[in-house]
């Protein structure tokens, strides 16, 4: 009991420096005395500590005070040490304006408890479930991250701001969705954030809930369970269709430079037959006009020496001879041509 | 001493009273003042410090900021008699704090009568348009082309049917808002104005659901099917190419090679007929003695007579 007085003496000594010098000797006239701590003076100094502390407070950097005067604002205290009527007159609500707070629609993050996963886990399908543009069905998980911008309407314009949040961000999402196709919400992710932020904002604004949305983020987007598989056949014939392409492209590739090549060797052996023919021609010409030159000066001896000369050549080679005189008019009886084939000349 | 204590005893009555008559309004809240429970003067709905009169006038405070009611999600059938789920909610406010102290008093009951008012307008206006006009806001053209299908004629006319079947004429925007404006006259008498009736969320039922499941599932196995026939077709294409390409190749060296021939060929003839038209004859005779020589070899038999040029000095050297 001595031990509380003292210290709440020394409070008062602390709080309120000379201002009621006073009482404070009474005071310690009264326990140098140990008379029963219930005087008159000693209820008012209670009241006054009692205001007294109620005077003062510390706004943190992250956060703004919203002071109200008998239950109307009044104003709007920044960080650093306040001052203010005494409670019962002055009222102090801290917002904080620095911190971004986060709300998860749709799935939750791992840091949450294993109780509250697990309630909130059937509720969870029901939040990303939606129904797109075409009528199919998408699973939408998102996150939106808001800044309370206003605090004065974040405190007094609607009774349950995050609540309102919550409703807003499906109702946006979802009317956003809704004009969509399946497709759509699947590839264009980014797409949809932005037009649902912006829905969004325009909703919260509208209802003054002194809200800014920061971001919204699309987590991954698929399909409800029983259909993921067919999309993902999708996917997979997509790759077939590619691998079956690349396959005739490489039969294409395969075969055309070859046959390009061998195109190439048929025109080059025809320019060889071209110039072989040609080269051939000429040396048979000039050989022959040679020759036709010489023989034009002594025709009948070359004649005759051309045709003996051949002769030499050819008679060695060949097999059976027979020489018949001219006179010999039968000649079957003499030869046994058997099935050999008989000359001529 | 005894007028000290007649004062201590007035000033306390007057702490007291003034404690009884003071009473505060928050930014949050309005009041309605009674006196033996009939409401007396304005409400209240400025914050500050009031008076009263006191044990005699009586305070009842209502909220004055956005209020929320959250609907029964229900089963309900569209237009084309699909079954779905939709929430609703909605956002109000107290405007007539005197209105609603006498009908409803309390937010708890209004709730109630939100119900009765709201859940019944939300389902007239859901059952009497096609679940697309619900989920849709707007004639968005709906990008539903698979990225790298190709479009063709087919696509295009299914495309266009599923357009049509996906046009909306009224959109959520104009339900949500044609509901509110339903349902805010029948909460007028309770001193409630509705700020936004919106639709939180809309689902198939279940066996709705296992159904659209069923047909997405084909939706997509006809567009993997496409993927693939595509595919095959595409192949097909390069084959055809490829065998294109190779007889275009095959033949055009063919014909080049032709025409280099037949040129040579030419050049040939011409420089033979030039070099023999000297001395036909002489040609004649030498190339017949050349082809002697070629075509007859030892398989070749022959028979000559002495009458021939070369035997004839065999039989008589005279002339």
């Amino acid at each position: 009991m001595n031990w509380n007085w003292d210290k709440l003496n020394q409070n008062q000594q602390k709080n309120q420096p000379g201002s009621k010098p006073p009482e404070l000797d009474e005071v310690f006239n009264k326990l140098k005395q140990f008379k029963f701590p219930g005087g008159p003076i000693v209820i008012v100094i209670i009241i006054l500590l009692f205001f007294g502390s109620s005077t003062f407070f510390t706004i943190s950097l992250d956060e703004v005070g919203i002071v109200q005067r008998f239950g109307k604002y009044v104003r709007t205290v920044q960080p650093g040490l306040n001052f203010k009527l005494p409670s019962g007159i002055e009222k102090i609500t801290k917002v904080k304006v620095k911190k971004v707070y986060k709300e998860e629609f749709g799935f939750s993050s791992v840091n949450n408890n294993v109780r509250s996963r697990y309630s909130s886990d059937a509720g969870n399908t029901g939040v990303a479930l939606m129904l797109t543009g075409d009528l199919n069905v998408a699973l939408i998980p998102w996150i939106v991250q808001y800044r309370i911008k206003d605090p004065y309407n974040f405190l007094f314009k609607v009774r349950d701001v995050r609540r309102l949040l919550r409703d807003m961000s499906e109702a946006a999402m979802r009317l956003v969705v809704g004009d969509r196709s399946i497709n759509e919400v699947i590839s264009k992710r980014e797409e949809i954030a932005v037009e649902a932020r912006s829905v969004l904002q325009k909703e919260l604004d509208h209802a003054e809930t002194g809200i800014n949305i920061i971001t919204i983020e699309m987590k991954k987007t698929n399909v409800p369970g029983p259909v993921q598989q067919s999309f993902n056949e999708v996917n997979q014939a997509t790759q077939e269709k590619e691998q079956i392409i690349y396959q005739a492209r490489e039969d294409y590739n395969k075969a055309i430079p070859a046959a390009r090549g061998e195109a190439e060797r048929t025109i080059k052996s025809a320019e060889g037959y071209a110039l072989e023919r040609v080269n051939q021609a000429e040396g048979d010409s000039a050989r022959f006009t040679a020759l036709y030159e010489e023989y034009v000066k002594a025709k009948d001896v070359t004649k005759r020496r051309l045709y003996l000369e051949t002769m030499k050549t050819l008679f060695p080679k060949l097999g059976q001879k027979y020489i018949v005189d001219a006179n010999q008019k039968n000649l079957l009886p003499l030869l046994n041509l058997g099935n050999q084939s008989g000359g001529q000349k | 001493m005894k007028i000290k204590g007649i004062l201590i005893i007035i000033a306390s009555l007057a702490v007291v009273l003034v404690f009884f008559s003071a009473y505060v309004v928050d930014e949050t809240k309005q009041v309605v003042i009674t006196q033996f429970g009939k409401v007396v003067g304005q409400p209240l709905t400025s914050p500050g410090l009031y008076f009263k009169l006191p044990f005699i006038q009586n305070t009842t405070y209502f909220p004055k900021n956005l209020l929320e009611w959250d609907g029964d999600p229900g089963q309900i059938p569209t237009l084309e008699k699909t079954y779905i789920w939709v929430d609703a909610f909605a956002r109000w406010k107290i405007t007539d704090p005197i209105k609603f102290f006498q009908s409803v008093n309390n937010t708890t009951i209004a709730q109630g009568r939100l119900d009765d008012i709201i859940d019944p307008a939300v389902r007239n206006f859901v059952t009497s348009y096609r679940l697309i006009e619900t989920v849709r806001k707007s004639n968005r053209e709906l990008d539903t082309f698979e990225i790298g299908l190709h479009k063709d004629s087919g696509q295009r006319e299914q495309n266009l049917e599923q357009q049509a079947r996906s046009t909306v004429e009224t959109g959520r925007e104009k339900i949500t808002l044609g509901i509110m404006q339903q349902a805010q006259p029948k909460l007028e008498p309770f001193g409630i104005t509705l700020v936004d009736v919106k639709i939180k969320r809309i689902n198939y039922v279940e066996q709705v659901r296992k159904s659209v499941y069923g047909r997405m599932i084909a939706e997509r196995k006809q567009i993997a099917e496409k993927f693939r026939s595509e595919g095959m077709g595409e192949s097909r294409k390069i084959l055809g190419e490829k065998e294109r390409d190779l007889k275009e190749i095959t033949s055009r060296a063919y014909k080049t090679a032709q025409i280099i021939k037949g040129k040579a060929d030419a050049t040939a003839t011409l420089l033979y007929a030039k070099a023999f038209g000297l001395d036909p004859e002489f040609y004649s005779f030498t190339k017949t003695l050349e082809v002697y020589n070629e075509a007859l070899g030892k398989n070749s038999s022959i028979v000559l007579s002495t009458d021939s040029e070369f035997f004839k000095y065999l039989q008589d050297y005279t002339e």
